[in-house]
């Protein structure tokens, strides 16, 4: 083994050096596995997001790792101490709740102070740490209010400061944007990260919102019936989803099923119903294997001449990775316009382009018959 | 219009039927004559006279102080079994209990009256205690009104936002602190009605405190019972509406309360949205 190769691997060992460690954690609910043999390190500082439709088992395991459920098997370790069996109340964990679960009856100090009191802090210090709260998240003047004199935003941000005011080694958030409108959304979600940056707390966060997990984590785990089928970072996923469940959830895309027809390392040809693909990296498959071909709508080209060869450099012969057909449908969304291309064979191509021009003499209309065309390094074969 | 219209008379009707007879009987307490059905001009004498009636006098105070400590029994036991119902779905034998528990509400209330007399009069052969009275009243009030109490509180918890016990559990709190710190003021007011609705079912209770009372120890609605089988005397219409004004005082005062709560909280809710807005 050569040194650098020992570095390199010295390196991986410390960057994985984990601090929260899911060991094959399965909860069944009957015979049904919420949670099916989860495994997964996080890292320190790290915001971590778990993303999938509901009933996928995101939320049961947020709340186990809470623990309001206790897991049928496996392990929670957290920086090094099994907390498995801990009750939720002997974890240094704090969960911040969907609805926010402010206590109605308690102001907005009095709620930050709650967990403080319960873990006997002195009189003084609890008034410290509150104030820090309250100044970290812009709430000093609302201090003295109750939780329903507190515009939406603002509830989310005292439910924020309660859940960090004990300092917990892991927060929790369970959809933390998903009562509040589009609009105010956007501009929480970037606070939202400020103040989870700043204090530098290790985060695990549950939401079936891609945008939300996309902005906010450094990690994502997609997820489906109780598993997940790919953990890693926002562009990896989206560039490279490693299954077609995964590059149908994330964001839009188009998918063309056919075979595997040439296959060499450094290119391969799928070929399709409606053109042949021609993808400029290896896949490790077998000649004539059915796969599937992800395309996003955004790294497509459109437009009503057939392309010359300079504006398709890389597919390097005609008739790979071009198609033609008619505009059925246009909509124009201000930054960007979608485009329903109807392919000879039927197939619907969905394509989107940015309008970075005011007035366009291109624009494409209905009924206009297109070439559209992309780049081999854009394709992404899917083989499951 | 026609069906409106039908439908306006039938109310009237329906109310008419329900609080005439309350009506009369208020009017008619103060009647100067000794004559039920007839008039004869306006007085207070059978107000006073009740004053002056021991048997009554001593029956009234009785009567609140049995209803007081009903309710509050009730209140307490009626929680603590509405709570195991609604927090506790798993254990065994859950469905008898929750049975058993509501079991009072639908009991004819004589087969009560009765079963708890058997009861305590072979308990009392064989210990000595307990004498009927206030306490053997007491503990079948209780019983009937921790039924009431629990049905109550029972579903004032069921919509209960979960998540606030989970929160406070998250935030540090044993089951017991949440329970006090969070549970409890969340359910206040329900308790409220449950202590008030008590109150009435105690003070107004005749069949299970004919079988409970002893002597010395009888409620004013076995006194107005008794005597009405004597004839209709105009100081019954005066305890009557006495009665009627306190549970009547005890209701108004309690809804405007509860109401004008109510809507500050929707006025500051409002102000809080407005505030948020950024001005225009």
């Amino acid at each position: 083994m050569t040194n650098a190769a020992v570095a390199v691997q010295h390196q991986s060992v410390k960057a994985d050096d984990s601090f929260l460690t899911i060991r094959k954690l399965t909860k069944k609910f009957g015979d049904v596995a919420a949670v099916d043999a989860v495994s997964l390190n996080i890292r320190k500082g790290e915001i971590f997001a778990m993303l999938g439709a509901s009933g996928c088992g995101k939320s049961t395991l947020l709340r186990m790792l809470a623990g309001f459920e206790i897991p049928s098997s496996g392990a929670i370790v957290l920086e090094g101490q099994d907390i498995t069996s801990l009750p939720p109340y002997e974890r240094p964990i704090n969960m911040m709740f969907q609805s926010y679960a402010l206590f109605p009856h308690l102001t907005v100090e009095q709620n930050i102070a709650f967990g403080l009191e319960r873990d006997g802090m002195p009189k003084g210090d609890i008034t410290t740490r509150v104030t820090e709260m309250l100044e970290l998240t812009q709430l000093k003047q609302f201090a003295k209010r109750k939780p329903h004199q507190l515009s939406g935003g603002q509830q989310q941000r005292v439910a924020l400061a309660r859940s960090l005011a004990k300092r917990p080694k892991l927060l929790l958030l369970d959809e933390p944007l998903g009562a509040l409108d589009k609009k105010l959304r956007e501009q929480t979600q970037i606070e939202l990260v400020n103040i989870i940056d700043k204090v530098g707390v290790t985060c695990v966060m549950v939401t079936h919102d891609q945008e939300e997990a996309m902005t906010m984590a450094s990690r994502i785990a997609v997820m489906k019936s109780g598993g997940f089928l790919q953990v890693g970072p926002p562009r990896e996923i989206y560039e490279t989803p490693a299954t077609k469940y995964v590059a149908d959830f994330i964001g839009n895309v188009n998918l063309f099923k056919g075979t595997l027809s040439v296959d060499e390392p450094d290119h391969v040809v799928i070929q399709t119903p409606e053109c042949q693909h021609f993808v400029s990296h290896g896949i490790t498959g077998t000649l004539g294997m059915d796969v599937h071909v992800a395309l996003r709508p955004e790294k497509i080209s459109l437009q009503k001449k057939a392309p010359t060869p300079q504006e398709r450099e890389s597919a390097r012969e005609d008739g790979f990775n071009c198609v033609q057909g008619i505009v059925k449908n246009v909509s124009y969304l201000g930054s960007y316009t979608t485009y329903h291309v109807k392919l000879s064979t039927g197939t619907t191509l969905k394509v989107m382009n940015t309008n970075d021009a005011r007035h366009d003499d291109h624009r494409l209309d209905w009924d206009d018959s297109v070439y559209a065309w992309w780049d081999g390094s854009d394709v992404v074969v899917l083989t499951q | 219009m026609q069906r409106s219209r039908f439908g306006l008379g039938w109310m009237t009707v329906v109310f008419l039927f329900l609080y005439l007879p309350i009506f009369t009987l208020v009017v008619f307490s103060f009647n100067d004559s000794k004559l039920a059905t007839q008039w004869g001009g306006f007085t207070l004498k059978w107000y006073a006279e009740i004053l002056n009636d021991r048997e009554v006098r001593e029956a009234l105070w009785l009567s609140l102080k049995i209803a007081f400590l009903t309710a509050t029994a009730s209140v307490v036991l009626g929680t603590l079994a509405a709570f195991a119902m609604v927090r506790y779905t798993k254990f065994k034998g859950r469905t008898l209990f929750s049975g058993m528990v509501n079991a009072p509400l639908v009991m004819p209330e004589v087969i009560i009256g009765l079963s708890l007399l058997l009861m305590l009069v072979s308990v009392q052969r064989a210990f000595g205690v307990p004498e009927r009275g206030v306490l053997t009243i007491w503990l079948g009030h209780s019983l009937l009104g921790m039924a009431y109490a629990a049905v109550v509180v029972q579903s004032r918890l069921l919509e209960l936002d979960k998540s606030l016990e989970e929160a406070a559990m998250d935030l540090g709190c044993r089951p017991h602190e949440v329970f006090r710190l969070v549970t409890l003021p969340m359910i206040a007011p329900s308790l409220l009605s449950a202590w008030l609705l008590t109150f009435t079912i105690s003070l107004d209770d005749v069949v299970l405190s004919a079988f409970l009372s002893g002597p010395g120890s009888t409620t004013l609605p076995i006194v107005i019972f008794s005597r009405a089988r004597l004839g209709m005397s105009p100081t019954i219409n005066a305890i009557a509406a006495i009665m009627i004004f306190i549970v009547a005082a005890g209701v108004i005062f309690g809804s405007l309360w509860l109401a004008r709560a109510e809507k500050r909280r929707a006025e500051e809710q409002a102000a809080a949205y407005r505030e948020a807005l950024p001005s225009p």
